[in-house]
């Protein structure tokens, strides 16, 4: 479990919470089984926490030249065109 | 040259050309037909715009107090027919155009090639609901293709950035405007297409008039659109402006803002949603618990564990139905047993041999008797026979031949008759049996 959270994506742990949240409302589980996803549940909504409070902020720009593609680090010119 | 030329200010000019214009009893209430371009609709209410043909230009304002009456929004590209009077705007010496009344008049040349444009891919079903891509819920990265340098990007970035600043966002920058434009949008929608980093693109630009939206009006636009794996997001221009890119788009956002904020969803809401699943994590658990709790409850509350007796009373009558059964079925067996035994006796007694036996032995009695009889009988005649026979074999007895002087001689042992002189030796013993006795004697000598 611990090794897949590393490349779990936010989108994947918050499905994977979904579908925790509702075979554990569906009730149809052994009552270890149901603390196993509760337990498994909070772990996932704590990480989805975590990944939301990432500041790390990732934006580039993509030139096509003829060497191939190029990625910039990105700032938009603070001009108003309106284009 | 003290009456030289005068000297006019510019005003002067301006409103002497104003008086003239508005004196011009055809100038002052006109008809007009064109077609809209460069539409301003002004905060203050007042519309800008300038009314063109095929060769020339003309400034219009039509005012806040007579555009409220319109029955139609007027747009960039619209064919019109205005009615109004030609004045000048004093402080720029523009004579324009002050429109009081307008109607729509047909379509202009692009609208007629928009309208066709639609028409066509709508046919094709190009539009159609059900192909549309559903946008990921949460993105895990967003692409942009639009210009770099307009307020379009800015706006996105912006936006992305204060709803869910962890979020990846690639931009590919394209022309927006200008014949170049369509190939470099189709160009980067491909591109992002090959790359498949970002799972929802934002495709657009910043407000225009409708000649500068064009490119996003076109054919290849549309399809690389349509085609993208990637669901589309289009954003282009203003609330009331739609492109055939916003009908083929699997989402239209009426402005880059718009956009991004569908393209991602507000990290407050994202962190209710958490608390949303976490507290319905806590009730589900807490319900099971107390599911579980209410069946104990309930098993513990069962008659099985309230009155145990009552459960031992019904097994008991059983054992002893059950026994009283046993009971009288071994009570019949044992009678119809015992039936069968003296049936069987009264047979076996029927059958006794005593009579039998006295029957037998009153055969052997008579049989015995009868065995008798005839042994009597046979004996009384070989009695007869044997007086007759002693007295023949009398007649012929050796002791009737030695009464008449003869004699026997036997060897010592009285065993060997002795027929010859060669059987006795001299000096043997001999016997010599007469009628009336016997002899020992000794053999003296002998002749033969």
């Amino acid at each position: 479990m611990e090794t897949t959270d590393q490349v779990l994506s936010f989108e994947q742990a918050m499905e994977k919470l979904e579908d925790i949240v509702s075979r554990l409302e569906n009730g149809d589980v052994p009552l270890e089984t149901a603390i196993e996803l509760f337990q498994e549940g909070m772990r996932l909504s704590q990480l989805c926490g975590s990944k939301l409070d990432q500041v790390e902020r990732k934006i580039e720009l993509l030139i096509e030249t003829e060497q191939g593609l190029q990625r910039n680090n990105f700032h938009p010119v603070n001009e108003d065109k309106g284009e | 040259m003290a009456d030289g030329p005068r000297i006019f200010s510019i005003k002067e000019v301006n409103r002497y050309i104003k008086m003239k214009l508005e004196s011009d009893h055809v100038l002052s209430d006109i008809w007009l037909r064109g077609e809209i371009s460069n539409f301003i609709h002004h905060s203050s209410g007042h519309m800008y715009f300038t009314l063109k043909d095929a060769s020339s230009r003309l400034k219009c304002v039509m005012f806040a107090s007579h555009n409220q009456r319109l029955p139609f929004i007027p747009k960039e590209g619209m064919k019109v027919m205005a009615r109004g009077s030609i004045s000048v705007y004093e402080r720029d010496g523009n004579y324009q155009f002050y429109v009081n009344a307008m109607q729509p008049d047909g379509i202009g040349s692009l609208y007629l090639a928009f309208e066709q444009l639609k028409q066509k891919l709508e046919a094709e079903g190009l539009f159609a609901p059900e192909r549309k891509k559903p946008i990921p819920l949460y993105p895990k990265a967003v692409g942009v293709v639009t210009s770099p340098t307009g307020a379009a990007v800015r706006d996105i970035l912006i936006t992305l950035e204060r709803r869910f600043p962890s979020v990846p966002v690639l931009v590919v920058p394209v022309l927006v405007q200008g014949t170049q434009a369509a190939p470099s949008i189709v160009r980067a929608i491909k591109l992002m297409n090959r790359l498949m980093e970002v799972d929802v693109l934002i495709v657009g630009r910043g407000g225009g008039s409708l000649e500068e939206l064009w490119a996003f009006n076109e054919e290849a636009v549309a399809r690389s659109i349509a085609e993208s794996k990637i669901p589309v997001i289009s954003a282009v221009g203003h609330e009331t402006d739609y492109t055939i890119a916003d009908f083929v788009a699997d989402l239209r956002a009426a402005t880059p803002t718009a956009a991004a904020e569908l393209a991602v969803q507000h990290s407050h809401e994202l962190r209710r949603q958490i608390g949303r699943f976490e507290q319905r994590l806590n009730q589900a658990l807490k319900g099971q618990l107390q599911d579980r709790k209410q069946r104990l409850e309930r098993i513990k509350r069962s008659p099985l564990f309230q009155q145990p007796r009552r459960f031992l009373m019904e097994p008991a009558q059983r054992a002893d139905r059950l026994h009283e059964r046993l009971n009288s079925q071994m009570i019949r067996f044992k009678e119809r047993k015992e039936q069968q035994y003296s049936h069987l006796l009264t047979r076996l007694e029927a059958a006794h041999p005593g009579e039998q036996l006295k029957y037998a032995a009153t055969r052997r009695h008579t049989a015995q008797q009868r065995l008798e009889q005839v042994m009597n009988g046979i004996m009384r005649a070989r009695k007869l026979e044997l007086h007759s026979s002693i007295r023949s074999l009398d007649a012929l007895s050796p002791l009737k031949v030695m009464s008449r002087g003869y004699s026997l001689l036997y060897a010592e042992d009285e065993q060997v008759l002795v027929k010859s002189v060669d059987d006795i030796g001299i000096g043997d013993r001999i016997k010599v049996k007469l009628a009336d006795g016997r002899l020992d004697c000794q053999v003296l000598d002998k002749e033969g």
